[in-house]
Formats: structure tokens, C-alpha cells, sequence
């Protein structure tokens, strides 16, 4: 992209540069820091020049928005045309709860509707299963059947909004539950739009929040994609996640490499088991964490969407459709302070720029009381104001890409890709995802870059602000989200005359049927579906396959 | 006479965010303690149990889902029943300030929230250990 | 008889722990409680477990213990793990793999650090193998760390040795010729239904071909997929199969010799490193002639016979 000799030039200016008034600046006052270093290790040089990006060659691997390897972006007029999703992740207590939360989010603005499940949910356990002891409606909204999902959209237009869920071990199963909702509204399936996380493979990398050991898992997600392929077109049937990865502690360039490495894995899979790449490769979406540093995050999402389009072409597509990487994203909880909790609205907002920048479909910002409990109102709202600011007045959204060019930035995403390459080499030497991970791979990887980003706050060598520099000895003061105490007791009574008042017979023998499809090679949705139009419940449709799937233990890796 | 403080580091319940107790496990075992992780999806009984086989000096508990009131008062709870009275008990996570007092009385002596570095914890254990 | 002895003779738990405890800390208390439990030991039969790290050993011994459990014995289980050597520390992780086991009366698990012992075992292993034999364990089973060709010593305490590989570890084999695969009493190809398998097995046949000429016992090779529980009925019979044998051939009593005479000088052992390093009688002696020595004044063979002389009066 560069004249040779304009190039040697410009080298030879930044090396008298560097003699003549840099070295001679740092000599007097030196740097804040011996050396800069990223998240992910990689040496950031004091300054970016044309010589660090030579060999970029404008056509080939940068190229224009919505066009293949669509490093600017997927679509030609992105938020031009039109802007992420708002989507925030919400839910609390019972249905009921969370269901007025979804009506105050719409109402305020959001874009699309995201649901966040309580543990025993996201276990697939009903609230009166012993493991659901303590943990009703904690870290979000209990589901134990058809009757919950009702009530929980109960007035939301499902027709008009989409939904994410997100869910992983039980996913096929509370997919059912939306799906079935929505036909006994009258809305056809081709009307729904939606995602479903559905990606096991981090669960057993970094969420845990797994049930069965990998091959049936495997299985079940690729039912789901061929479900959704064939009558549900407008849904995305699994959300590859590297937003997790991040949170358990990886570093930027380890959750780039997991997480679109999990996507090959994914698509090889449903490959093999016959499925034609155009038809399922365009509803696989992906998402990804926005941390800290703005230009690594920025370079990230670039070198993401360059990747997975070189990698499906390789792979065999043909519709660029297949090719282009939508994803959504969420600002770093884990970044975020229980110490001086406004500040924490600071943070997500730097963290939604990077997504903005880098070109996000869909963006949940943080509330500044993340690190105390789950989003009062008021903190739910600034967090949606926070979105609805940078949309309508910072005007980053007035051109596309607007860091494509920067010596830095093409410079960090030339970079993280080849980062990314060498890790996947590293997995290939391990004998590839399944094995890697059965091998601890990504658990140690991650364990260490988390251990050492700790040591470096506890060492003072990396502040995090009022934690352990610019303390205050002020007590937190800002409202804390409380929730229904009676909510457990109504959940586990509506359970109760669900089972007595629905028709028994036809649930045992839907079961059974669901039974007798998973221990044979049948596509398992339809039979998950009856369960859940008879009102089996999540715990008990979850039990037949547990029974014949088997559960997964992992071993203990730090 | 070589003695280790032994320490038991338990995730209770359905959570599965361990980043930070495996975190601690590997400071504590820097500060030269032996820690026996137990790993996720621990009951009371489990957790117990693996606390008198081990003969920790310590249980831990590590909870980010809010169900630490049910939960930490189940493990300490059955420990007073099984007459374990030597053993620190310690918890972490997400606990909101006001839930401190109330798990102190149940018998979790030192509560450890968000952006505790990780010496305040190894401190706290060797000061307040039972010999 | 003491307390504390009586209870652990009747398996009480707590009891059982405290008495390892005082053991593996070498507390003065232990010698007469041990000497209390020693009459009733020698029953149980000792397993020794090793192999690399990734080989599913922990897995395994779960899947063992279960199917022991299913024959009505009762079994202890001794997993060690490295102790760092510069915190002195340890991060025990075995326990995970055998979360099954965790509420079942008739299995006792207990996690060990080696702290400082090389060979792959920790000091007081051989006192944990009587407790737990004395408490009324059936079956001890003894995970090592047993990373590569020094970590042998399992063979001085078990029965029974088993050396667990699995498929697809590269050339694991041939960098674990010698040392560890010489141990084995059994081979166990764990993770059997990897890719390599085959191969794996025929690796450690042709081993055994060539070790095993001319002797009476050739050395069963057999496969596992632990987390599936296959084969380990096979190998619990193997086990058992191994333990005749050896009485048949009369080299029973002189394996658990060797035992004894490691148990022996251990015991030994840390009793003179007591004696000279950790009561304070010696202390002023120690220091003076560490500075000697490094004025070379005097040299560490002589500063050695000083310290002896003065113990041994």
C-alpha cells in the first residue's frame, strides 16, 4: 500500500526523530513505565508509523464494509443505517419480576430484549429440585416450564422484538419453551427472531454452566441448527461466546483465539454431520466481551471478522452471508468495582465505544452496581443512556470504521490475528478442540492470565481506581435491587398445580418418546417440543436426557 | 514439628465462577499453605465432610449467584452439628455489605468481597487460625 | 489403650484425620498412638497408582473405588501432589475427579503434599497406609505424582503397582522406558477409546515381551475408559489376581519387607533430623560450624562426624 522508497524515508525520519527528541525527552523525564504492555502481553512502541503496517495491502485484507474478508465491517452502511441493538441482560426473581423489567427497558428504549435465568434454570433443575436450594431467582429469572415462559413475555410483542437467551446446557429445551409460547399466540415460527447462546464449548472452557459430557452436547447443538435452518429462519441457534472466556480471566487475544476457534469447531461438526455450510453458517452468531483497552478491544473485533471470513471460505461457503461475523456485545463485568460504584459508569462507557467502533450489532452495557447485586432501575437506565449518548451524540457512528487506516490499529489487528493462528496451531498440536480442553488447555491458559493480572493489582504494578489507589473510606451509598421474597414460595406452588392440572399421561409418554430419540440418532427438537407443548417441565425433560447423556465432571485445573 | 495450615476451598451450590477461588487457592498455596479444592456444585454434606477427612484448619467459601445466606449457613450450620469448633470459616464473592453481620453470627468469620487483594486474606487466615 | 487410638481402630472419622495429621506433622504425639494401632494393621492391600499427569489416574481410582465398594470393601484413598518448593504449599486437586465418593461412609479420601520428599511420595505416607489399613480399609489405594523416571517410589509401599498411560501422549512411552514402566505390576491404558490406542497397547506389550522373558508373571496390559467405568472390573480382578500370585510364589511377605524397611528408615530419619535440627540443644552447635565451613576452617565431613558424635552419646 506504501511507496518503497517513501517508506525508507519515513523510517529514517522516526529514527532521527527518536534520536533527536525522543530519547532525549525520556532521558530527562523518563516514561510512566519501563515498558508498555497490552492485556495480552504484546509490547505496545511509543509510536505507529507506516513501516509497521509495509505489507498492507488494501484490497486484499482490509477491503470495504459488507464485502468479503469484511474487516471494516458486515454490512456496507452499518450504523449509518442502522444501530446496534440495545439489548440488556436482564432477569430476577419470577417471571412475573422480570417481565415488568422487560416492559421498563422497552419503554426506556431498548432495541431487543435479552433473558438472563437463575442458576437452577440455567442447570436445568425446576425451583423445588433439592440442588435449587438457595438459588431461586438470584442471578436471574426462574424458568421451569412452558407456563413461566407465558407468563414472562406475557404483553411483549414477540412478533415485533427479538430475543437472546442466554442458556447452554438446557438450551434446546427453553428454546422449546419460547418457540412453543409463540405458536400458542399465533405467531408463526418464520416470525420469531431471537438468539440462543447454545455453545457448550466455553461452558466447559470458562462458564461451567455445562450438564452433559461433550459428544451429546455436541449433538443436541447441531439438532438445533438443523431445527432452525429448516423452520425457524430468523433465529441464530447459538451465540459462540468469548465474552466468558474473558471474564474467567483470559487475556484479549486468548478470548479471540478460543472463541472463533470454537466456531470452526462448531461448524466442522455440523459438517460432518451433513449439513450444507450455506444453510446453517448465516444464523451463527457470535459475542464478545468490550474490556478496558479501547484500541486492543477495537482491534479485536476487526481481527475477528477477518478470520472467521477467511476460515468459513476455507471451509468450503459460497454465500457471503456465510462468511460475515454478526455478534453482540457486553462491556467487561468483571472490570467493573464494588468501591466507588459510580465510576463504574465511566468504565462501561469506554468499554460501549470500543464495541461502537469496532463495529458491534448488538451491545449491553453494564449497570455501575454490577459488582453489589443484579441492576436497580435507576442503574439499568444510566447504563441504557450510556448506549443511547454515544448513538445520539458522539457521532462515532457518522462514518464506518473510522480507525481503519490508523498505523496502530491495522498495526494490533495484523497482529492479534497472527496471535490467534499460533494458538490455533498449539490446539491442533493437542490434538484439537475436544482433546485440548479434555487436556486442560484453555482452563490453564486462562487460570494463568488470570492469576497474573491479579498479582500485578496486588503488587501495585496495575491500578484499578478505588480499589487499590484513590481509595475513599465513604460507605457505598446508591439503592440496591430488592426482590420479591415471596417469589420462591409462588413458584414452587405454581409448580405444584401444574403438575396436578395438566394431562399426565400424554407428558409420561412425550417423555418417554423424547427418551427413545435420544438414545437413537433422530433429530431431538421435535420430541423436546411435545414435552414442552404437554408441560413437562425443564427439570424433567432435563432428566431423560441426563439419564441417557450421562453428566459432566471436570477435574480440578488452576 | 512441620505443621501446614490446611485449607478447604469449596464452591457451594450451583455457581460456576471459580476464577477467584482458584485465584486465592494458588495465593494461599504461594503463602504456603496446602489446599484441597473441591470443586464445583459442593452441598453442605460434601463440603463437611471433606473438611474432616482433610482436617483443614480452614473452609473458604467462594459464592457469586446470592445465594450465600442459604448456602454459607448450610456448611456452617452442619459443621456446629458435626462439633467441628476448631475450624476458621471464611467466604467471598458477591455479598452485599449489609449480609455481613448476619453471616458473621452464623459463624463465617471473615467475609471477603470484591477488590480484597488476595495478602489480606492469607493475613487474615494466619492471624486467626486455631492452633 | 488411648482414646483417640481406640476411636480411629473403630474408623470414626474425625479421629482417623487427626491421627494423620499428627503423623504428617511429625508431632510428638503420633509415635505412641501409632505404636497403639501398629498390632492391627497388615490386612489391607495397597495399591500404588502412577503415571503421567492428563493419564486419568484420579478418575480411575474413583471408578476402582466403586466397584470395591460395589464387593462390600472398604477403601482409603491417598492422593498426593507436588509441594512447592519454594512456598512449601501445595495445591491438592485430586479430590475433584472423585466428588462421587464424597458422601459414602465406607471410603476415606485424604490429600497430601509431599512437602520436600522426592520419588513421588510424601514422609509420612507409610504411617497413612497403617491408619487407614488399622481403621479397617479393605484396599488403600496410593495416588503418586509421577511425572517421569525419578517418582518410583510407590513400589516401596504398595502391593500392588499400576502404571496408567494414555493414547496420543507422543513418545510418552518411550521417555517413560526407564524408571516408571519398569514398576508396573499392571499396565493400564486408561482413555482407551482415543486415537492410538492400538498402537499405545502394542508399545507396552512389546515392552513387556522383552522385560517379562524368562519370568514366571507376565505383566498384564490392560485398557480403560475410566470416565465411562469400563474395564475396571477386569482390572480389579487383575488386581486380585496379582495379590495370589504373589503368595502362591511365596514373595508376598518379602514385598511387604520392603515396606517395612522404608517405613523403618523413614521413621529413622525424620527422628534425626528431629534431633539435630529441630531441638534447640544443637542449634548453637549447627551455627558455629556453618561458619566454619564457610571460612573453611573446618570441612563438612568432620563438621558431620561432630554432630553424630554428639547425638549418638
Amino acid at each position: 500500500m506504501f511507496d518503497k522508497k517513501e517508506l525508507e524515508k519515513i523510517k529514517q525520519e522516526k529514527d532521527k526523530w527518536e534520536k533527536e527528541s525522543y530519547f532525549k525527552t525520556i532521558k530527562k523525564q523518563p516514561e510512566r513505565k519501563e515498558k508498555f504492555e497490552n492485556l495480552s502481553s504484546n509490547e505496545i512502541k511509543n509510536l505507529y508509523t507506516p513501516s509497521d503496517i509495509s505489507n498492507l495491502d488494501y484490497i486484499k485484507n482490509v477491503g470495504f464494509p459488507g464485502d468479503y474478508p469484511f474487516l471494516r465491517g458486515v454490512y456496507p452502511s452499518m450504523h449509518r443505517g442502522r444501530l446496534w441493538t440495545m439489548r440488556q441482560f436482564a432477569g430476577f426473581g419470577s417471571a412475573e419480576e422480570t417481565n415488568q423489567r422487560y416492559k421498563y427497558l422497552l419503554e426506556h428504549g431498548e432495541t431487543g430484549l435479552s433473558v438472563a435465568f437463575d442458576y437452577p434454570t440455567l442447570y436445568g433443575y425446576d425451583t423445588d429440585h433439592p440442588m435449587s436450594r438457595g438459588e431461586f431467582g438470584k442471578c436471574g429469572v426462574a424458568v421451569s416450564s412452558l407456563q413461566d415462559m407465558e407468563i414472562l413475555f406475557k404483553d411483549i410483542p414477540i412478533d415485533k422484538v427479538t430475543t437472546s437467551m442466554t442458556i447452554n446446557g438446557p438450551a434446546a429445551i427453553v428454546w422449546g419453551f419460547y418457540i412453543a409460547n409463540a405458536e400458542n399466540r399465533g405467531i408463526s415460527k418464520d416470525v420469531i427472531g431471537g438468539t440462543i447462546q447454545n455453545d457448550i464449548l466455553k461452558e466447559y472452557i470458562a462458564q461451567k454452566s455445562y450438564i452433559f459430557p461433550p459428544e451429546p452436547s455436541m449433538r443436541l447443538i447441531v439438532d438445533t441448527f438443523e431445527y432452525g435452518s429448516k423452520y425457524i429462519p430468523r433465529w441464530n441457534t447459538i451465540s459462540i461466546s468469548g465474552y466468558h472466556i474473558r471474564e474467567a480471566g483470559s487475556t484479549a487475544v486468548q478470548e479471540l483465539a478460543f472463541t472463533v476457534g470454537d466456531g470452526i469447531e462448531y461448524v466442522k461438526w455440523a459438517i460432518k454431520r451433513g449439513l450444507k455450510i450455506d444453510n446453517f453458517a448465516p444464523r451463527l452468531s457470535f459475542f464478545f466481551n468490550a474490556h478496558n483497552d479501547l484500541f486492543e478491544e477495537i482491534a479485536k473485533y476487526r481481527a475477528a471478522r477477518r478470520i472467521w471470513a477467511k476460515e468459513i471460505k476455507k471451509l468450503g461457503a459460497k454465500n457471503p452471508r456465510s462468511m460475515l461475523m454478526r455478534f453482540h456485545t457486553q462491556t467487561a463485568g468483571c472490570s467493573l468495582t464494588a468501591q466507588q460504584p459510580e465510576i463504574n459508569i465511566v468504565r462501561v462507557t469506554i468499554q460501549a465505544l470500543a464495541a461502537v467502533i469496532g463495529g458491534t450489532q448488538s451491545l449491553h452495557t453494564n449497570s455501575m452496581d454490577e459488582a453489589l447485586a443484579l441492576p436497580s432501575e435507576k442503574a439499568v437506565r444510566i447504563a441504557l443512556r450510556t448506549q443511547q449518548i454515544i448513538a445520539e451524540e458522539s457521532d462515532v457512528t457518522d462514518t464506518i470504521d473510522p480507525l481503519g487506516g490508523s498505523y496502530y490499529i491495522e498495526w494490533l489487528t495484523d497482529e492479534m490475528e497472527e496471535q490467534t493462528y499460533k494458538y490455533w496451531d498449539r490446539v491442533e498440536k493437542l490434538g484439537g478442540v475436544l482433546s485440548a480442553i479434555e487436556k486442560g488447555f484453555y482452563q490453564r491458559e486462562i487460570a494463568n492470565a488470570a492469576y497474573k493480572y491479579q498479582k500485578e493489582i496486588d503488587d501495585n504494578k496495575r491500578t484499578i481506581v478505588g480499589v487499590n489507589n484513590y481509595q475513599i473510606d465513604e460507605p457505598v451509598d446508591i439503592p440496591i435491587l430488592k426482590m420479591d421474597e415471596k417469589g420462591e414460595e409462588r413458584q414452587i406452588n405454581r409448580l405444584k398445580k401444574l403438575r396436578e392440572n395438566r394431562d399426565n399421561n400424554k407428558v409420561m409418554r412425550n417423555l418417554e418418546r423424547l427418551r427413545k430419540a435420544a438414545e437413537g440418532d433422530e433429530n431431538m427438537m421435535p420430541f423436546i417440543l411435545d414435552c414442552v407443548h404437554s408441560y413437562a417441565t425443564l427439570g424433567e425433560t432435563c432428566q431423560v436426557l441426563r439419564d441417557v447423556f450421562g453428566e459432566y465432571e471436570e477435574a480440578a485445573i488452576y | 514439628m512441620e505443621r501446614k495450615i490446611r485449607v478447604l476451598v469449596a464452591k457451594p451450590g450451583l455457581d460456576g465462577h471459580d476464577r477467584g477461588a482458584k485465584i486465592v487457592a494458588r495465593a494461599l498455596r504461594d503463602a504456603g499453605m496446602e489446599v484441597i479444592y473441591t470443586g464445583l456444585h459442593q452441598t453442605a454434606e460434601m463440603i463437611v465432610e471433606a473438611a474432616i477427612q482433610e482436617d483443614v484448619d480452614v473452609v473458604g467459601l467462594s459464592l457469586l449467584s446470592g445465594a450465600h445466606m442459604t448456602l454459607f449457613v448450610d456448611v456452617t450450620r452442619f459443621m456446629k452439628k458435626k462439633g467441628m469448633t476448631n475450624v476458621l470459616v471464611v467466604g467471598g464473592g458477591i455479598i452485599p455489605k449489609e449480609d455481613v453481620p448476619k453471616l458473621k453470627k452464623e459463624g463465617i468469620c471473615g467475609v471477603f468481597g470484591p477488590g480484597t487483594p488476595c495478602e489480606e486474606i492469607v493475613d487474615f487466615i494466619k492471624k486467626n487460625v486455631k492452633k | 489403650m488411648n482414646d483417640l487410638a481406640s476411636k480411629v481402630l473403630k474408623g470414626d472419622p474425625r479421629s482417623i484425620a487427626r491421627l494423620i495429621t499428627l503423623a504428617e506433622n511429625n508431632d510428638p504425639k503420633a509415635a505412641k498412638l501409632m505404636k497403639n494401632i501398629y498390632p492391627f494393621t497388615g490386612k489391607a492391600h495397597v495399591i500404588g497408582i502412577t503415571g503421567v499427569m492428563g493419564s486419568g489416574k484420579s478418575t480411575l481410582i474413583c471408578e476402582l473405588a466403586r466397584e470395591y465398594r460395589k464387593q462390600g470393601k472398604k477403601v482409603g484413598i491417598i492422593a498426593i501432589d507436588p509441594t512447592s518448593p519454594f512456598s512449601g504449599g501445595a495445591l491438592l486437586g485430586d479430590r475433584v475427579r472423585m466428588t462421587d465418593l464424597a458422601l459414602d461412609e465406607g471410603v476415606f479420601i485424604r490429600s497430601m503434599g509431599t512437602r520436600g520428599m522426592l520419588g513421588g511420595l510424601a514422609s509420612a505416607v507409610y504411617d497413612v497406609v497403617e491408619i487407614l489399613d488399622a481403621s479397617g480399609k479393605d484396599i488403600v489405594m496410593v495416588e503418586t505424582v509421577g511425572v517421569g523416571q525419578a517418582e518410583v517410589d510407590v513400589i516401596k509401599i504398595a502391593d500392588t503397582t499400576l502404571v496408567v498411560v494414555v493414547p496420543g501422549l507422543g513418545d510418552s512411552i518411550q521417555t517413560l522406558k526407564a524408571g516408571i514402566m519398569e514398576i508396573a505390576d499392571i499396565y493400564v491404558v486408561n482413555k482407551a477409546d482415543r486415537p492410538g490406542m492400538e498402537q499405545t497397547v502394542a508399545e507396552v506389550q512389546s515392552l513387556v515381551d522383552i522385560s517379562c522373558s524368562g519370568k514366571d508373571r507376565k505383566t498384564p496390559v490392560l485398557t480403560t475408559v475410566a470416565k465411562e467405568n469400563k474395564g475396571t472390573k477386569e482390572l480389579v480382578d487383575e488386581i486380585n489376581k496379582h495379590i495370589l500370585f504373589l503368595k502362591k510364589i511365596k514373595q508376598f511377605e518379602d514385598k511387604r519387607r520392603l515396606r517395612y524397611e522404608a517405613e523403618l528408615v523413614e521413621i529413622i530419619r525424620k527422628r534425626l533430623m528431629n534431633l539435630i535440627f529441630d531441638e534447640k540443644k544443637l542449634e548453637d552447635t549447627i551455627e558455629r560450624l556453618l561458619d566454619q565451613i564457610s571460612r573453611k576452617e573446618v570441612d563438612p565431613y568432620t563438621a558431620a562426624e561432630e554432630i553424630l558424635g554428639k547425638i549418638l552419646k
